[in-house]
């Protein structure tokens, strides 16, 4: 019963902790699939958390927050546009740029508005989102198997989490089911082509761009007005990039995103429990060598043991319009 | 607008105007933020010019950024000549401190000027090497190398955080640092040469690791123009295919490349050990590697520009701590999002205004010579 539990808990941790890393997986594909580079996932995800967090504290609601932090990273993925579509700079450059701008900006302005720590106030029950119970958890909790299942491993998510794998599906459906979704694709795979079938590749790829941001926003808002209860510095803590990872390792499609994304979290779940427990044969492992397992998953998975990722063939390139 | 001709441009428009008319710009920006954080930015300004101007240790301070940026500026620029971003900097660096160390100790009873080579060596070494699987990774298995080097940036600062804490750890401390070096190893610093001409100062970071920054730009200069292998890397950079076809492996010189790159960015391991803390201290990268992005970025990648460009990031970052003594609201961070505004617009934004500028000044000098 204890090993079962423990399974529980881990399944739950793993759903929780992937939350935001599928969130930011799905930016991904909409911005990667139109062919921009997204790496400024990260520097989107912290400005999210900042901006929910500040948002939710000044305004007293999480939704408000929520709408702030949505503003916030689609005006960040506009801008990304700005200097990579509109004026063809460098995507990488303009990714690394707001990564290392909203890295600063967000502590530094926590810092100026709250004191020096670049911790952001502690936000109440009001102002954060709270677990969410579902219907009959507490009565079917004793039943075996099932209630463990309902009650332990579904119920008492934030609503991030349900609206994470929720958006799974719906992404799959846009990308791969409606029209819009084949003009983004071909965006990102043949934009001439697209060109020359009258629709307009940059408005295609702001379209794309905007998505990414509502969906990042999420990502950020989890963290900051869900699991935790304010922003701190640097608390994306590279899940911008993991997310990244996964997506590429799901060769930039939902479903196979997705179950990189769970791995990532099942594998920093774990990380979690194996802390400061002696392992047989191996005996303790030290805590910063633990830490390190995610980032050293990451390599292995973009090293790609299950083949070459392809990408979608004109990302990174700027579309120059023939005149 | 119809672009202009390339070849009209005059060199000094593209590769002076204009980089200036961006960092203007970025640093307007970048007075914003001081006045939403609360203070006054021209206040800022004239704090930045005395920190970093205004008397000698805070000369000396700007001169000791410079090098660390110069460093790790160089490291980016030879990887981005390739088509790489390597933005592990800050990991290799790390790793390289932990190569001048290593190395500083174990072969102490050596003369001090060949310990001093090896430890160069050690850094170049461990640096190349930590640069060198990112590398691999993205020459065999097309892995991009910004996710990779991101990531070893993470591990190595794991990595060394464990060695600090249980492996080479002064356990007759507390702190998570090594024992110090002998003292005979130390390189010279500013304040013993101000002391030959009865200057006194009373410490200096500054030390003799700035010569080795002016010999390093020198080196990539002459290794990234005038050698077969800088070519090729170039050629690899611009033109992948054009380049197998010529016969150049892009295998080999991404590899090259990142290689070079992470032994330039260990270099500021031995500003920092062998110069400032004689001893690893953990986190003594402080985010330099970074900001050797943005020093690249506005250097335009060639030596000539990295080594004013650091300058400047030396600048802002010594008169960055004058603004943070003197004004409650403003922390450092606040120069990391300076650097970030500057990478924004004379990197990714940089043809914002250069169509209009340079048709500007190509347009003048028409109405110049057929007058």
């Amino acid at each position: 019963m204890e090993f079962l539990y423990d399974i529980a808990s881990l399944i739950n941790s793993t759903l929780r902790i992937s939350t935001p890393l599928v969130f930011a997986a799905m930016a991904g594909i909409f911005a990667e699939r139109s062919g921009v580079i997204d790496f400024s996932l990260e520097g989107k995800m912290l400005m999210a958390a900042f901006v929910a967090a500040v948002g939710s504290y000044f305004l007293g609601n999480p939704w408000l927050g929520l709408l702030l932090a949505i503003i916030a990273c689609v005006s960040l993925s506009m801008l990304h546009g700005f200097a990579s579509v509109t004026y063809k700079g460098d995507q990488v450059v303009s990714c690394v740029a707001i990564n290392i701008l909203i890295i600063g900006l967000t502590t530094a302005l926590a810092a100026a508005w709250f004191g020096q720590a670049g911790l952001t106030p502690t936000l109440n029950e009001d102002q954060r989102f709270l677990e969410v119970n579902l219907p009959f958890a507490e009565s079917l909790r004793d039943v075996p198997i099932i209630g463990t299942i309902y009650s332990d491993i579904l119920s008492g998510h934030y609503i991030f989490v349900y609206l994470a794998y929720l958006s799974v599906p719906l992404v799959f459906w846009i990308v791969f089911k409606t029209s819009f979704g084949l003009r983004l694709r071909a965006v990102g795979e043949n934009p001439s082509a697209v060109d020359t079938a009258g629709i307009n590749v940059f408005v295609m790829r702001y379209k794309a761009l905007a998505i990414n941001g509502v969906l990042i926003a999420f990502a950020g808002a989890h963290l900051s007005t869900a699991v935790n209860a304010n922003f701190f510095r640097e608390m994306s803590a590279g899940r911008g990039y993991l997310a990244l990872a996964a997506m590429i390792f799901g060769k930039w499609h939902p479903k196979t995103a997705l179950v990189a994304c769970l791995l990532f979290g099942f594998t920093d779940a774990l990380q979690i429990r194996l802390q400061g427990v002696e392992l047989p044969a191996i005996g303790e492992i030290p805590v910063q060598l633990i830490q390190a397992i995610p980032y050293v998953l990451t390599v292995v998975l973009l090293a790609g043991f299950v083949g070459k990722a392809i990408a979608p063939n004109a990302i990174g390139q700027p579309y120059i319009k023939e005149r | 607008m119809a672009p202009v001709d390339k070849s009209k441009v005059p060199w000094w428009v593209s590769n002076l105007i204009v980089p200036l008319v961006n960092l203007t710009l970025a640093l307007l920006v970048s007075g914003l933020f001081i006045f939403i954080a609360g203070e006054n930015p021209f206040e800022a300004v004239r704090l930045i010019i005395y920190g970093s101007f205004g008397y000698i240790e805070g000369f000396a301070y700007t001169l000791y950024y410079t090098t660390n940026f110069v460093f790790t500026g160089l490291a980016f620029a030879v990887a981005f000549h390739c088509r790489l971003f390597n933005i592990g900097g800050e990991g290799q660096a790390y790793i390289g401190g932990l190569g001048v160390f290593l190395v500083a100790i174990n072969f102490s009873f050596l003369p001090v000027p060949i310990v001093w080579l090896l430890s160069i060596a050690g850094a170049v070494v461990f640096g190349a090497a930590w640069a060198f699987i990112p590398a691999y990774l993205q020459a065999t298995r097309g892995s991009h190398v910004v996710i990779t080097t991101i990531m070893f940036n993470f591990i190595a600062a794991s990595l060394m955080v464990f060695l600090l804490v249980d492996v080479i750890r002064d356990t007759a401390q507390m702190g998570p640092h090594t024992v110090a070096l002998p003292k005979e190893q130390w390189f010279p610093s500013f304040k013993d040469f101000a002391a030959l001409f009865g200057i006194k100062i009373r410490y200096s970071p500054l030390n003799i690791s700035f010569l080795l920054a002016i010999a390093a730009s020198v080196f990539v200069w002459f290794l990234v123009w005038k050698t077969r292998w800088g070519y090729e890397m170039r050629a690899v950079g611009h033109n992948t295919q054009a380049a197998i076809y010529a016969g150049i492996s892009p295998y080999k010189n991404i590899i090259i490349a990142m290689c070079i790159s992470g032994g330039l960015a260990g270099l500021l391991g031995v500003n920092e050990i062998l110069g400032v803390h004689h001893k690893i201290v953990a986190g003594f990268p402080a985010g330099y590697g970074f900001t050797g992005i943005a020093v690249a970025l506005m250097g335009r990648n060639h030596p000539i520009g990295i080594f004013p460009a650091a300058f400047l990031f030396g600048i802002l970052y010594q008169g960055g701590s004058e603004v943070t003594f003197d004004m409650p609201n403003i922390t450092r961070y606040m120069f990391v999002a300076v650097q970030g505004v500057i990478i924004l617009f004379s990197g990714a934004l940089e043809n914002l205004f250069r169509p209009q500028i340079e048709s500007f000044f190509v347009n003048r000098l028409n109405i110049k010579a057929s007058a």
